[in-house]
């Protein structure tokens, strides 16, 4: 095992990347504790697999410094550094066996025969592949070449663990399948990783804390429930699937509730003390949060409109309701729903959430 | 899983016929068949009925015809070697591309679309005894006395070098920017240094690219005809096998002795083309078992 | 980091001496074709551009020119003819022999010229054709229609076979496919095919060599053949052809350049 140095405690980052004049990463500032599991989630382009190179010392920082356990590491190059990293195509080394893919970081290292193809074997079994040492990469399954690149990486005890898109590849049932495993390898060793995914499924099932990337600047950064449930702008708010945003201008603000009209509609959220009335914000809602229909008692509705497009999703349905000229609101419900009905819809006050404007 | 060759449903119909039919005739009837023309003809001396070794018996008894073997080897082998080394080095410092790189390409090929008569005017004026790179050392005091670099081996082989270091260096540069950048990545995560890279990574996974230059680079070389008429010395060190053929062709008009020495040019190169094929087969099989996903 | 300082520096000193050394070589020629004459020296003492006068008058370059481009142009356009439905065949149809096929336009292009040339030249002789333009064209020709069906075949492949089915769905008949589908698309790949064949017949050497004769010498047969009497005609008057030579393949080598990648003038080597 790696000797109480070789440990990660913490890793505070705070980089920089421009090419040319166009700025790709913006002063991300992040703090990463022992044992954490961290998504950047983004679309692509966002940065993401650009900070995550930059943590591998893969590429070099335009600016800033890399801190692990407080001491400066940017200037090492990547063999240096002890992380472990798995590539979006696995990149696992075509002319050499499963177990030389696994064992290649421990030759490098001063062990002994036996003791390299004793980690080797024990990696093998815990990733489920004893039996497939001699074969090569071309031989094996997509979810098995992923195998192999999780326990090259694993083999070696590294004290951060970084996952550059790693399930993309793959079809969604072994995506599902291969979270899971990772979730629990990550625990089960006690690893710290950073993972970087545009599946917003993905980023939720696995991680302790998201950090949200657009353009190259930090978005938000928080809880899965916290992004999921409270995103504090409009990018995010969308990338989390809230489908129905209004522009309002605020009317009133009471008790912690503000009141908002626009589009047409009155809308009801949650606000801070800072919202003032007369500001001009976006409300959002998901189509599963809005209620419609037999949900509600008569006369209870907030509005009412008429069904545009019913998409059937298996238990429930999506269906578009148009509320006036401008304003169409998608909503989810398991209720059964036809063109051309008029249908009662409410906004549930603890859903809506309150944003800044564009 | 390649398919099974029972599987691939031939579609194979007239229009096919009718669209290869031109090409097909004319390799065979231009390259082919003279191909063999030659063999039989070199089997039949002027003098003789019926078949005979009488030319290669000829060739491989006279020291002035069989040297030409040695000769042509000893400009072939050491070009070969000199130009896949660097051609690997620079191809290899600028897998990940350069610096104006397409203004260097274009340089680099010039040599190339030139040809080698250009070439070898070029260079036997550059580098002659009085040319401007004479001229260059001797201003710079490195040498008293001029490089004599035309009009023996050491001509032959700077216009092989130029000739074929572009041609190589190129195929190289397309073979090993094809290469997953992410090998050479993931191997530098798992601890190695460059050069641990470079021999454990990327030069097993180039090595059969490098097998084929080799064998495309030597074989051009061994062809050496006219540079090693304008920078050599035609009728001493530098008579290769393509003058002796020549020589009997054109100089004395026996077809069946040039066809014989041909034909041996021929299986030098071919002998050659086949320690590498087997060489390759041995290199890793790995190479034949796809590259994984890409 | 220092190392790899030092690594990256020394490639660039190579890059820079090969690029010098091209320009040594080129220039030289150049000078001393404009040189009233020059023993030893950086520069010439007195330029003249009699030579070129000189050069063509005594080479009867008018001629040799003539029959340049009346090989190039027919060569260009039969190895695109036969080649073209080749190709076409060879990206869209599977069969059984397709790989010995391959393998054989695959020769010419790997088998030294020389190797092959002298059998050739024996054969064509036999038959009559040797050292005229016709034999010039037919020996030329045995590499270059492979070459026009390998670079053609790439942008076969890249033409979507579902562009011809939905042609015919839309009723279009093979003739009409042909014409107003593939043809337009194929542009492209037929200047590309056009320029390279253009640039390795005028350059081509061993062949035009072996096959040409007195009234059928290509320019690059007919400088060799004087630099070769060397001694008899003045160096700068051979430079001078040289010259004129390097303007042809140059300015075709800036306009191919508009068409094909540098990369694009060698073979690719498959994995």
């Amino acid at each position: 095992m790696n000797a109480p140095g070789d440990t990660l405690e913490s890793l505070q980052l705070g980089i920089t990347k421009r090419y040319g004049n166009k700025t790709v990463l913006d002063n991300l500032q992040l703090d990463i504790r022992k044992g954490e599991f961290v998504t950047f989630l983004g679309p692509s382009g966002c940065g993401k697999s650009t900070a995550l190179s930059i943590v591998a010392g893969l590429i070099a920082a335009t600016e800033g410094e890399i801190r692990l356990n407080g001491a400066r590491v940017d200037h090492l190059p990547p063999e240096k550094r002890a992380f472990g990293m798995v590539f979006q195509n696995y990149a696992l080394f075509p002319h050499m066996t499963v177990f030389d893919n696994v064992s290649f970081g421990l030759t490098l290292k001063p062990l002994s025969k036996d003791e390299v193809k004793k980690r080797t074997d024990a990696m093998l079994k815990l990733v489920q592949l004893t039996g497939y040492e001699d074969r090569y990469p071309g031989q094996l399954s997509g979810g098995q070449q992923q195998r192999v690149a999780i326990a090259r990486a694993l083999v070696l005890h590294p004290r951060l663990m970084l996952f550059d898109e790693p399930l993309s590849n793959l079809d969604a049932k072994l995506r599902v399948e291969m979270r899971a495993e990772i979730k629990q390898i990550h625990s089960a060793l006690g690893l710290t990783s950073i993972y970087v995914t545009h599946d917003q499924a993905e980023a939720l099932s696995l991680s302790d804390r998201i950090v949200v990337l657009r353009n190259g600047v930090l978005m938000q950064s928080g809880t899965p429930q916290e992004i999921h449930d409270r995103p504090n702008n409009v990018f995010v708010a969308d990338f989390m699937g809230f489908r129905n945003f209004f522009k309002v201008r605020i009317e009133s603000v009471s008790q912690g509730v503000a009141e908002g009209i626009g589009d047409g509609i009155r809308l009801r959220a949650r606000a801070g003390s800072d919202v003032q009335p007369g500001a001009e914000m976006v409300m959002a809602i998901r189509p599963d949060d809005i209620r419609a229909g037999a949900q509600i008692a008569p006369g209870a509705e907030d509005v009412s409109g008429r069904v545009e497009v019913v998409e059937y999703l298996g238990r429930e349905q999506e269906a578009a309701v148009r509320i006036n000229d401008s304003t169409r609101v998608w909503l989810r419900t398991a209720e059964a729903l036809r063109n051309a009905d008029t249908i009662g819809l409410q906004f549930p006050t603890d859903k809506v959430v309150l944003l800044p404007a564009e | 899983m390649r398919a099974v060759a029972n599987d691939e449903k031939s579609e194979f119909d007239a229009l096919a016929l009718f669209c290869l039919l031109p090409s097909l005739l004319y390799v065979l009837c231009m390259f082919v068949y003279p191909f063999l023309y030659g063999v039989y003809l070199s089997l039949q001396p002027p003098k003789i009925d019926g078949f005979s070794f009488a030319n290669y018996l000829a060739f491989f008894s006279d020291p002035y015809q069989y040297s030409t073997i040695w000769i042509t080897f000893s400009l072939a082998i050491p070009t070969t070697v000199v130009v896949l080394v660097l051609a690997l080095w620079l191809a290899y410092g600028m897998r990940r591309g350069i610096f104006m790189e397409r203004t260097v390409t274009t340089i680099l090929i010039m040599p190339i679309s030139l040809g080698v008569i250009l070439l070898s005017e070029g260079i036997l004026g550059f580098y002659g005894s009085q040319g401007w790179f004479n001229q260059m050392l001797l201003g710079l005091g490195l040498i008293k006395e001029p490089f004599i670099l035309t009009h023996n081996y050491a001509g032959v082989m700077l216009a092989l070098f130029m000739q074929q270091f572009p041609f190589c260096f190129l195929m190289l540069l397309g073979y090993i920017s094809g290469i997953d950048p992410s090998l050479e990545r993931s191997a530098r995560m798992l601890g190695a240094t460059p050069s641990i890279v470079f021999r454990r990574v990327m030069l097993p996974l180039i090595a059969p690219g490098l097998a084929i230059a080799f064998a495309l680079v030597f074989v051009m070389s061994f062809a050496v005809f006219p540079s090693a008429i304008m920078l050599g010395q035609p009728a001493g060190t530098t008579r290769t096998i393509s003058i002796a053929a020549y020589q009997k062709a054109f100089e004395q008009y026996d077809m069946s002795a040039a066809s014989a020495i041909a034909v041996v040019m021929g299986l030098c190169q071919l002998a050659a083309l086949l320690v590498i094929i087997l060489f390759r087969r041995r290199l890793s099989p790995a190479a034949t078992m796809g590259v994984g996903k890409r | 980091m220092m190392r790899s300082k030092m690594w990256k520096l020394s490639l660039y000193l190579f890059i820079v001496g090969f690029i010098l050394n091209m320009l040594g070589i080129v220039s030289h020629v150049v000078v001393s074709s404009f040189a009233k004459r020059w023993f030893g020296g950086v520069l010439p003492p007195a330029y003249t551009t009699d030579w070129f006068a000189y050069a063509w008058k005594n080479f009867d370059l008018g001629q040799v020119l003539g029959v340049t481009l009346l090989i190039v142009v027919v060569v260009v356009v039969l190895a695109l003819a036969i080649g073209f439905p080749a190709a076409y065949i060879l990206a869209r149809r599977n069969f059984r022999f397709k790989s010995i096929i391959l393998l054989l336009y695959f020769l010419p292009l790997v088998i030294p010229q020389m190797t092959y040339g002298i059998p050739l030249a024996t054969t064509l002789y036999r038959y009559g054709v040797g050292g005229s333009v016709v034999g010039v064209i037919l020996a030329v020709l045995v590499p270059m229609v492979p070459l026009a069906v390998f670079v053609l075949m790439p942008f076969f492949e890249q033409i979507s076979v579902n562009l011809e089915w939905s042609g015919s769905m839309l009723g279009a008949s093979r003739a009409q496919i042909f014409r107003r589908i593939l043809l337009p698309l194929m542009v492209p790949g037929i200047l590309t095919a056009g320029v390279l064949i253009l640039v390795n017949t005028i350059s081509n050497f061993e062949l035009a060599f072996l096959l040409g004769g007195g009234g059928s010498q290509t320019l690059v047969v007919a400088l060799f053949y004087n630099m070769f009497a060397g001694g008899v005609r003045p160096v700068y008057s051979i430079d001078a052809m040289a010259v004129i030579y390097m303007g042809m393949v140059m300015t075709l080598l800036l306009v191919a350049l508009r068409f094909v990648r540098p990369t694009q003038m060698v073979f690719k080597l498959d994995r």
